[in-house]
């Protein structure tokens, strides 16, 4: 029970960037926009989330900052794609060289200084019995990944600018037609996305790992682009699909652990492989995978008027 | 210590006794090196970088690196670029390299390649690597020692020799002193990843190991180690600032004293290819680090004992009886493994949990 | 904004070959102001990163060796994104290309045979599109999204490349590092030109822009495919269903992936080692669009992305660069191609409207 507990702890830190990076991005996708620099805009809040909290000494601001860099980022992507129509997957490839770069200049001066991590676990809470490390024994942002994941939810669904939203990424010329600013609308997903990306990428460096190297995301941001589709564009499937993701890639760790022998690589694809298992099961239902996708994903909008 | 300020009186020397000589000498010769990662990676190219620095500021000579050189294709036009722009000395500090440095060498005859852990050697390349399953022989006395659970945990990249033969003399030195430890292995297949270093020490944590050693290049484990409380042995470079209390010590790789050794032979004109170093605690090249003031004075004076033993020839971190996993005898007792054995291990010795992949 | 876009009803020719040209100047200005803010004299740097790479004959023999497989894998990969096919894992592909081509070799080793290399090559083509088979089946019958599978397949790819040369493919005398053996002679394609690396898969890279001109030219008329944005509808493709064009644009792109994976390894590398392609999958989708999802635009893209690269390296060797500086000056450089499209479907005139709706 105690080492379930411990997996579990160690899954939901392995999970919350994903979370984070990947809502973020459904947000951007559901208004029609496809992004694929979440590694970029991941790293670039890393290293800054990394350089803020080390200079201001406080997590919070640290976090803060990493989301404004991870926005910033994307509003360079949201500029080159909304106001001069720029092909949008060349542009979030050239986001994610462009981030890779620039974070790897400013944290030259970061390299070898390290943090305290981000105080886990909720005080008197996390002593109850059996349940209380489960649940209360984890850092502040997963929480907030999950009270994240509510928000998205509520907003796409239950709010009237979250169906604005939606009509965007369904049918832009329609949203236009009926006075929506279909490039207003975009940009501010487009940088809500940034700002998660942003986000996830400092959980890296400051609470899984605390200290700055550079490329620590490590492919990422990659696999949160790969679970909005997995999660066919729905907030609560990326939850269960980020979690699946990391809890296959904890538990391939603690199977060596306990003595089972399988060539590592093989045991390091299983969490790819079973991504791609999972995704044909839940695509067979053709007329679920229409309802959900943006209509509009990744195509060029510009009002002719 | 006393071997830097040696080192340092030794420099003196030189300059004075022929600063124009050198200086002359020095304008001549121009260093460059390849790094597998980027010096940031604190880890394994962090340490060529230090014996970059060190080359520059001993003998004054103008250096050049490259960095993040993927191990395909580009590996073997750098280093060609490195030549013909007057590199008259290039070292290729990754196992990946060998074949390019090798076909960069036929083109440049003029010019002299050293190539990092690799085991092809030319007239104008020779081969340097460390015997850092020495300091693992150390390192393991003092876990052996340290470990209250009596497992360790061990953060591993890939099942090659050099890898293999760290975790086995981790063991082996844990159980000279404490025949009822083990060591859990955990693959992670990469060789920095900090993301994943992290999930794998917390992994090894949870499964009840209290003294986590890698061989991976991030510092990430340390400072795992540092928030789980348990302890943690540093890889490659002294990594004590990502764990003060957990960090035992760390197996540093100290290029310096060779790269700088070698620099200093081309000015010379005595350089020669063809040769390989295989260098440990004896010529500087593995170093430990400051131990932790938590260890025991009489655990830190029987590392010093091995390591000097080492040293004087008296220790040998594979000495017979050589007992692999299995129970056969792979070196009878008595005997002395020579370097070829050392260099293809490819089994686990006793004590090691879990079976070898593949 | 003073300024807006407005509709030049059709693509504009010259600002087609315009574009490009704009771009190189903006970043040339950039860069200058860059490399001054950072210290360097931006004449040298600029000349570092553009012409020195390319001054000498080996300079350029490198710019296409290194642009070869990046042009192979585009001219596939811009068939499918054409037909709105997201395959983007052409680096897998690759992967596997270089895998079964490898295999070949080393079941070959010390033979001698005028086909070992035409069926390395074969092997190759049937390795990629393998792996690109999958999304193709997957998406075919199972309406599974390409894009995932296929960059999920990447990473599948890696770890089956580090297995296979970490274990069966070791090389048996090599006191188990993770390489096979150096291929035999007769395993590694002819060089072209001598005394320098350009091999025989340049060749095919440019047949590959040939043939995808032709294939282009003949299915669909008209310049205005040659401008990005415009979606050919799958319907117009010469008889084609939806499905048999999914599985052709994935088999083609993947085939060409492997066949420049088999080139790599059978080329510039002469063995199976743990890393074969360092990004070039990834690089290509960029190329394909800055190449307009034309084989000829994408030849030059690919040559000038390739130039990038080696302008990365001579600017660490010569200058001391950071290689960090080589990601934002590429970046920048894509971001002012890809921006600059615009004026080719758009003119910028001022705006003279009042309060934005």
């Amino acid at each position: 029970m105690d080492l379930f507990v411990a997996i579990m702890v160690n899954v939901a830190a392995a999970s919350t960037p994903l979370v984070f990076a990947a809502m973020g991005e459904l947000v951007v996708e559901k208004s029609g926009v496809l992004n694929l620099g979440v590694e970029g805009m991941m790293l670039m809040g890393a290293i800054a989330g990394f350089a803020a909290g080390y200079a201001s000494g406080s997590m919070l601001i640290g976090i803060i900052v990493a989301g404004i860099a991870g926005g910033l980022l994307a509003l360079l992507f949201g500029f080159l794609t909304q106001h001069l129509l720029a092909n949008q997957v060349a542009t979030g490839l050239a986001l994610t060289i462009f981030g890779i770069g620039i974070s790897a200049m400013v944290g030259h001066s970061f390299v070898g200084i390290s943090l305290d991590p981000i105080a886990k676990g909720i005080p008197f809470l996390e002593d109850i019995p059996v349940i209380g490390k489960l649940f209360f024994g984890h850092d502040i942002l997963v929480y907030a990944s999950f009270v994240m994941t509510a928000l998205v939810f509520y907003f796409l669904y239950k709010t009237r600018a979250g169906l604005i939203l939606r009509a965007v990424g369904t049918n832009h010329d329609a949203a236009h037609s009926i006075g929506y600013s279909v490039i207003k609308i975009r940009y501010m997903a487009i940088v809500f996305g940034g700002a998660m990306a942003g986000i996830g990428g400092a959980y890296l460096s400051m609470a899984v790992n605390p200290m700055w190297v550079e490329e620590m995301t490590a492919g990422r941001g990659w696999i949160a682009l790969a679970l909005v589709v997995f999660a066919t564009w729905r907030p609560g499937r990326v939850l269960v699909g980020a979690y699946l993701f990391g809890g296959i890639s904890i538990l391939q760790l603690n199977l060596q652990a306990m003595g089972v022998t399988i060539a590592p690589q093989l045991l390091a694809m299983l969490p790819y492989l079973v991504t791609i298992a999972v995704l044909v099961i839940i695509s067979r239902d053709s007329g679920l995978m229409k309802k959900h996708a943006p209509a509009c994903l990744g195509k060029i909008f510009h009002a002719s008027s | 210590m006393f071997k830097s300020v040696l080192k340092k009186a030794a420099g003196a020397v030189a300059v004075a006794a022929g600063l124009a000589a050198m200086s002359a000498q020095a304008a001549d010769v121009k260093v460059g090196f390849v790094y597998i990662g980027p010096p940031g990676d604190h880890g394994w190219t962090y340490q060529h970088d230090q014996g970059r620095l060190a080359v520059e500021k001993e003998l004054g000579v103008e250096t050049t690196f490259v960095e993040n050189v993927p191990e395909g294709p580009d590996a073997e036009r750098v280093i060609n670029q490195l030549a013909a722009t007057g590199h008259n000395l290039i070292f290729t500090t990754s196992f990946g390299y060998m074949n390019p440095t090798l076909k960069a060498a036929k083109r440049h005859k003029n010019v002299k390649f050293e190539h990092a852990t690799g085991y092809k050697q030319a007239a104008n390349v020779a081969t340097y690597s460390g015997r850092f399953y020495e300091g693992r022989y150390v390192v393991g006395h003092i876990a052996g020692k340290m470990t209250k659970s009596n497992v360790l945990g061990y953060i591993a990249s890939f099942p090659i020799p050099e890898v293999i033969r760290g975790i086995n003399a981790t063991i082996r030195g844990a159980r000279a002193v404490n025949p009822d430890a083990t060591i859990k292995v955990v693959w992670v297949s990469s060789w920095f990843d900090p993301g994943k270093e992290s999930d794998a020490a917390k992994t090894l944590i949870d499964q009840g190991a209290d003294v986590i050693l890698q061989h991976t290049d991030s510092p990430a484990p340390v400072q795992v180690a540092e928030e789980r409380g348990v302890w943690a042995v540093g890889q490659a470079s002294d990594m004590h600032k990502f764990g003060e209390k957990a960090h035992l010590t760390a197996i540093i790789d100290d290029w310096a004293p060779y790269y700088i050794e070698r620099t200093k032979a081309v000015m010379d004109g005595t350089w020669t290819g063809g040769g390989d170093t295989w260098g440990g605690f004896k010529t500087g090249m593995v170093v430990m680090a400051d131990y932790n003031k938590a260890i025991p004075a009489d655990v830190v004076e029987l590392a010093e004992s091995i390591r000097k033993g080492i040293i004087d020839g008296s220790v040998h971190p594979f000495a017979g009886p050589v007992v692999k996993q299995d129970g056969t005898v792979a070196v009878p007792a008595g005997e002395t493994p020579d370097d070829g054995f050392l260099a293809g291990m490819n089994f686990y010795v006793e004590g090691v949990d879990g079976e070898m992949p593949q | 904004m003073f300024l807006k876009l407005e509709s030049r009803g059709e693509a504009n020719r010259n600002m087609v070959y315009l574009t490009p040209v704009l771009a190189v100047i903006l970043t040339l200005i950039t860069g200058f102001f860059l490399f001054l803010a950072m210290g360097h004299d931006p004449f040298e740097a600029l000349y570092t990163f553009f012409i020195y790479p390319i001054s000498n004959s080996y300079g350029i023999s490198e710019l296409l060796v290194k642009a070869t497989p990046i042009i192979l894998c585009a001219i596939g990969l811009s068939m499918g994104f054409r037909a709105n096919v997201w395959n983007i894992g052409a680096e897998g592909q690759l992967t596997l290309g270089a895998i079964f081509g490898g295999t070949v070799a080393l079941m070959f080793y010390e033979q001698e045979g005028w086909y070992i290399i035409p069926l390395m090559m074969v092997a190759g083509v049937v390795g990629g599109a393998l792996w690109a088979a999958i999304p193709a089946f997957l998406k075919t019958r199972f309406n599974a999204n390409e894009i995932l599978v296929s960059l999920m397949l990447t990473y599948v790819a890696f770890q089956l490349l580090s297995y296979l040369v970490h274990g069966p493919l070791r090389d048996p005398d090599g006191y188990n590092f993770p390489e096979s053996r150096l291929f035999s002679d007769s395993a590694i394609v002819p060089i072209l030109w001598e005394g320098t690396r350009f091999h025989v898969g340049g060749l095919f890279a440019l047949l590959a822009v040939v043939a995808g001109w032709l294939m282009i030219s003949r299915h669909l008329i008209g310049f205005q495919i040659r401008v990005i944005g415009m979606a050919p509808m799958a319907a117009s493709y010469a008889g084609f269903s939806e499905k048999k064009l999914i599985w052709f644009t994935l088999l083609l792109s993947g085939g060409l992936a492997g066949l420049a994976g088999m080139f790599e390894v059978s080329g510039p590398v002469g063995q199976l080692v743990p890393s074969i392609s360092p990004g070039y999958g990834f690089t290509a989708i960029i190329v394909a669009f800055l190449g307009r999802l034309h084989p000829v635009g994408i030849m030059m893209a690919g040559l000038l992305v390739a130039l990038t690269y080696l302008g990365g390296e001579s600017g660490q060797i010569t200058l001391g660069l950071p290689e960090a500086v080589t990601g934002v000056f590429q970046g920048m450089l894509l971001f002012y191609l890809l921006a600059s499209d615009v004026l080719i479907k758009y003119r910028v005139v001022p705006n003279f409207g009042t309060a934005k709706s």
